[in-house]
């Protein structure tokens, strides 16, 4: 009965949470200017335009993430660099 | 001085057509002579709201294109003589939706009318934003669900950015006009509260448009839910919306029972 007490009070008040995710996701969004940049998009380009500087690493083996939140935002670059020595080339 | 106002949301489905119906009809029954133009080429449903989908010869693009003048295009709403429908296009040639050709019907349309309404397509693609480029004044409708808060948001970032007023440096004075509200819904906590929506996107309030079944009714019957269903508690929003627009100061909202008691003050 409490559990079904609790599951049904989350189910009704779920316009604080709306409301919260709003908050956090628009705050993001307006950093976009006229909605023409995409801010991890152009990071992505650009991360894998250093990265190619110095490796030859497969685009399928670089994994950009990002994690938005109300205060800090996170951005994991995951880098799968190969073992074979000829993977890698001199910095230039 | 001719004032141009765009109805857009950036969603679909949450009621622009009928809005722009609705303010149409209500500004025009105050005496203001309105034109309502459809800018949804290719989906147009104004017509049919409005209860003219069997009266349209000629269209935006006809005009636009020069097939017809502007005059021969406007139909005139057989319930209130200052009402004009200009009809999108049914076909698909979006691409004759021109900058150009937008500016210039929209400037004979000053010279005629006080009130021109450009009932925005839903996204952001030309239709849209040809929609918003030449207004003066912006109705942003949104309901209380959090996809329509988003695309009003990012159609708010649009309209101070992308339109003509934008470019010179000018502001287009935006109203928040909030569609299908449950208000006990929202006491409940199951959907967003008038002051979630109007803090999270900061524009003023024009009006609350409760839920409400006489909006289908009427359209249905082909009728602006002002001129439909006049003492419906969605066309009082709509007259009070209005009496906004034209400047004034709406401080005692019309007795509505609880909902008046409950939203007159921030809606003033």
């Amino acid at each position: 009965m409490n559990l079904f007490n609790f599951l049904n009070f989350n189910r009704r008040t779920s316009a604080p949470v709306a409301r919260e995710r709003l908050q956090v996701l628009l705050a993001h969004e307006r950093t976009i200017v006229g909605g023409e940049s995409d801010l991890v998009a152009t990071l992505r380009e650009e991360i894998m335009a250093v990265i190619a500087k110095h490796m030859a690493v497969a685009q399928d083996n670089v994994q950009i993430k990002m994690e938005r939140g109300a205060s800090v935002s996170t951005l994991e670059v995951d880098i799968e660099i190969p073992t074979a020595a000829s993977g890698i080339r001199p910095a230039a | 001085m001719a004032k141009v106002l765009v109805v857009t949301s950036g969603k679909g489905g949450v009621g622009k057509t009928t809005s722009t119906a609705a303010l149409g009809a209500a500004l025009a029954q105050t005496g203001q002579k309105v034109a309502v133009i459809d800018f949804d080429v290719g989906l147009r449903n104004l017509d049919l709201i409005m209860g003219a989908e069997r009266r349209v010869v000629f269209d935006l693009i006809n005009v636009i294109k020069g097939d017809a003048k502007v005059d021969q295009a406007l139909i005139r709403d057989k319930r209130v003589d200052t009402l004009f429908l200009l009809p999108a296009s049914q076909t698909r040639d979006k691409d004759n939706l021109t900058d150009e050709g937008v500016e210039r019907v929209i400037g004979e349309l000053r010279e005629k009318f006080d009130w021109i309404i450009c009932d925005s397509p839903a996204g952001i693609e030309r239709g849209a934003t040809l929609a918003m480029r030449h207004a003066d004044v912006a109705v942003v409708v949104t309901n209380p669900e959090v996809s329509s808060i988003r695309d009003s948001d990012r159609i708010i970032g649009l309209l101070d950015s992308k339109t003509e007023r934008a470019e010179k440096g000018e502001r287009v004075e935006k109203h928040l006009l909030l569609t299908r509200y449950d208000p006990a819904r929202a006491a409940r906590g199951e959907i967003l509260k008038v002051e979630d929506v109007l803090d999270i996107l900061s524009i003023p309030l024009l009006a609350i448009v409760p839920e409400s079944t006489e909006v289908l009714r009427s359209s249905n019957l082909g009728a602006p839910v002002t001129l439909g269903s006049p003492n419906s508690a969605a066309a009082r929003a709509y007259q009070e919306a209005v009496r906004r627009l034209q400047g004034e100061t709406v401080v005692d909202v019309q007795k509505r029972g609880l909902f008046s008691k409950l939203f007159a003050r921030r809606a003033a």
